[in-house]
């Protein structure tokens, strides 16, 4: 192993907090469909895609930054609720193995349109700030990796304000804990799916707009990007935004000093090795019951409400 | 003491058992009977479909359709397996390429670098196959479905990144060459005639085999376990065993497709085993029908002939179309089989057919 002194380290730990702010982002959206809907949606990665996609495609129109951020997330926000129309809803009843592998297809059929309109090459986004590179005690931070984790903290306290300060917010809490005595109290399941995927949708396309100066945007980035997510709502306990945040970081600095200090030929190996020790580890812990719900869905209200288990 | 011996309440007790026992006696000849009907129809279906295939290769003369019959039937003994874990246990795998990349690897491996027996090296493949998913299957005690899904993905990913990875092994990204031809004596399966026949050998073996499990106590208690898994654990279906045993049966035949792929490609990358792969074993399984063992050969020849037709077509309509394209074709079908027809294509079919039937 390569002498490493503590400035190494740290940029590892930066490095780590920034891209895993991405995987949080990801993450959150994972959860929130998850606990609303008892869906899992493979295809959240793709949202990144698209975000980083449109918001490249919208600069090169002309449009400043800003703007074209603005702009594509509204587009894959939309887009996001039109993909829950077009293939969760008519599904609605089906089983959890079905859902899954409704969303793994339409992360297939994302990934093909995307390579139609877009081709293979990567896009380059240019960082939002020009300027030379931030020392932090011996580590150099870029200054995109500072917007990341901004954005990062900016996006959790805008999405803590809708769900804990709005009566939107609080539908959604409510479809969480529980989707029956929520439909009881008028709240209609059905838009709530489409809000959370409308939420998620646009959760995923800021972090894949912020990710891009750093990664090049291609056609085929959201897998990966998707799947960490995944990951890192899995570590976090799939109900529970908080444990979706921890998740996130924490696979961020373990996947980036591995790849600085083991091997980074198995850099992408390192968080699927986690979810399955993960898995393993947490397999008495996980939501556990008949349905397609989580037991302890009221996780996703932060507030201690516990339902108590019920058995269809 | 009381005073009636035996009480009442027993006797009357007694006589209802005995009752059932009585109804359960006819229930039982009755259900042989089905069963017996249904073993012939399918011994039929089974002799059927060996004539057709054992005829195929004398009326079909264009080399490059024999070579995708053989394709056809390494993905079918794939798919068969598959079909039994989606349909039977209700579970998916989405990574159920690393099993077969795991026996491809271990076949190829071993014969090329240790001059280990070919038939050998299948036989240990199955068995390193096997132990992998039986590990990856613990999580199935505990956990709820989609789980598995989870964990089976996982191991995909990690397990295509250590075929690249382990370069001194695997030869890396570009892959092991030299793998030998298989044979018996001195007969070597040379040509695509005999492999075709040697490949839809294995085929019909494991049809059979999985038509006897299908047919058995066990997948009667996987049907049971299909239809509703708290009814089924209520008259003592031991579901997580059960699931474990398909599992690990699914990978075992996983693994030998992935010998015989080694041994007819010989050569074996990373690429030929990724996620992509993967899923694409999922659509064969929805496109042949989940619950069923006949589905698994036509999920395969459908999917592989329009795969091949796309691929000589799409050019046509876009210029510079790549394989990446047709995989739009698999996201569409799998998502549409999954919202109208969960079942599987040729299952939602007949049963259409037989709904307009009756009415």
């Amino acid at each position: 192993m390569p002498n490493y002194d503590l400035s190494n380290y740290l940029q590892f730990i930066l490095s780590g907090l920034s891209t895993g702010s991405i995987y949080v982002l990801v993450a959150l959206g994972v959860v929130t469909i998850y606990s609303v809907t008892g869906i899992v949606n493979l295809a959240q990665g793709e949202y990144c895609m698209l975000g980083a996609m449109l918001a490249v495609t919208f600069i090169r129109w002309g449009l400043p930054l800003g703007l074209a951020a603005a702009a594509a997330i509204i587009g894959v926000t939309a887009i996001g609720v039109l993909i829950e129309r077009l293939t969760v809803q008519p599904a609605r009843s089906a089983s959890s193995i079905t859902l899954i592998m409704i969303t793994v297809g339409v992360s297939i059929v994302v990934r093909g349109v995307a390579l139609l309109a877009w081709g293979t090459a990567p896009f380059s986004l240019p960082a939002f700030t020009k300027g030379p590179p931030l020392d932090v005690l011996g580590a150099a931070v870029s200054l995109q990796r500072l917007w990341i984790l901004g954005t990062a903290v900016v996006t959790l306290l805008l999405l803590y304000f809708l769900l804990e300060r709005t009566l939107l917010g609080k539908a959604v809490r409510a479809c969480a804990i529980n989707r029956q005595a929520a439909g009881l109290m008028g709240i209609a399941a059905s838009q709530m799916s489409a809000l959370v995927f409308a939420l998620s949708a646009a959760l995923g396309a800021v972090g894949g707009i912020v990710i891009a100066p750093l990664m090049l945007a291609s056609y085929d980035m959201g897998l990966m990007l998707g799947l960490k997510g995944f990951v890192a709502a899995v570590i976090g306990g799939l109900t529970s935004l908080p444990g979706a945040v921890i998740g996130g970081l924490l696979l961020g600095v373990i996947e980036s000093l591995g790849a600085g200090l083991i091997s980074s030929g198995f850099k992408d190996a390192i968080a699927f090795l986690v979810l399955l020790l993960v898995i393993f580890a947490r397999s008495g812990r996980f939501p556990n019951r008949l349905g397609r719900r989580p037991a302890r869905a009221g996780e996703l209200a932060g507030r201690g409400a516990r339902p108590t288990e019920t058995r269809p | 003491m009381s005073k009636h011996w035996p009480p009442r309440r027993q006797t009357s007790r007694v006589l209802e058992t005995l009752e059932v026992l009585r109804q359960n006696q006819a229930f039982r000849v009755l259900e042989t009977l089905k069963v017996l009907r249904k073993v012939s129809r399918n011994a039929l279906a089974f002799l059927t479909f060996a004539l057709v295939v054992g005829t195929l290769p004398l009326w079909l003369h264009s080399p490059y359709l024999l070579s995708t019959a053989i394709f056809i039937g390494i993905f079918t003994i794939v798919t068969l397996g598959l079909c039994l874990l989606m349909g039977y246990a209700g579970q998916v795998s989405l990574g159920h390429a690393a099993f077969w990349g795991i026996g491809a690897y271990t076949s190829a491996i071993l014969t090329v670098k240790l001059g280990v027996s070919p038939w050998l090296a299948m036989i240990i493949g199955v068995a390193v196959t096997s132990g992998v998913a039986y590990l990856i299957a613990i999580p199935i005690f505990r956990l709820r479905e989609h789980y598995l899904a989870m964990a089976t993905l996982g191991l995909g990913i990690i397990v295509t990144l250590a075929f690249g990875e382990f370069r001194e092994l695997t030869g890396g990204p570009s892959g092991l060459p030299g793998v030998p031809r298989l044979t018996v004596g001195s007969f070597i399966f040379d040509g695509d005639v005999e492999y075709y026949y040697l490949v839809w050998g294995v085929v019909l073996l494991l049809i059979g085999l999985s038509l006897n499990i299908v047919n058995s106590r066990v997948g009667r208690a996987l049907r049971a376990l299909h239809a509703s898994e708290a009814a089924a654990a209520s008259i003592g279906v031991d579901a997580s065993r059960l699931k474990l045993q398909v599992l690990v049966l699914s990978a075992a035949y996983a693994s030998v497709a992935g010998s015989l792929y080694v041994h007819y490609m010989q050569f074996v990358s990373p690429h030929a085993f990724d996620f992509g792969v993967s899923v694409r074993l999922v659509v064969m399984a929805a496109v042949g029908g989940l619950a069923s063992v006949w589905g698994a050969p036509f999920g395969a020849a459908a999917v592989m002939l329009v795969t091949v037709l796309l691929r000589e077509a799409l050019p046509l309509v876009i210029p510079n179309a790549s394989g990446e394209h047709i995989t739009i074709f698999y996201g569409l079908v799998l998502i549409l089989i999954m919202i109208f027809m969960p079942e599987g294509l040729t299952r939602g079919v007949i049963e259409s057919f037989r709904r307009n039937a009756r009415s």
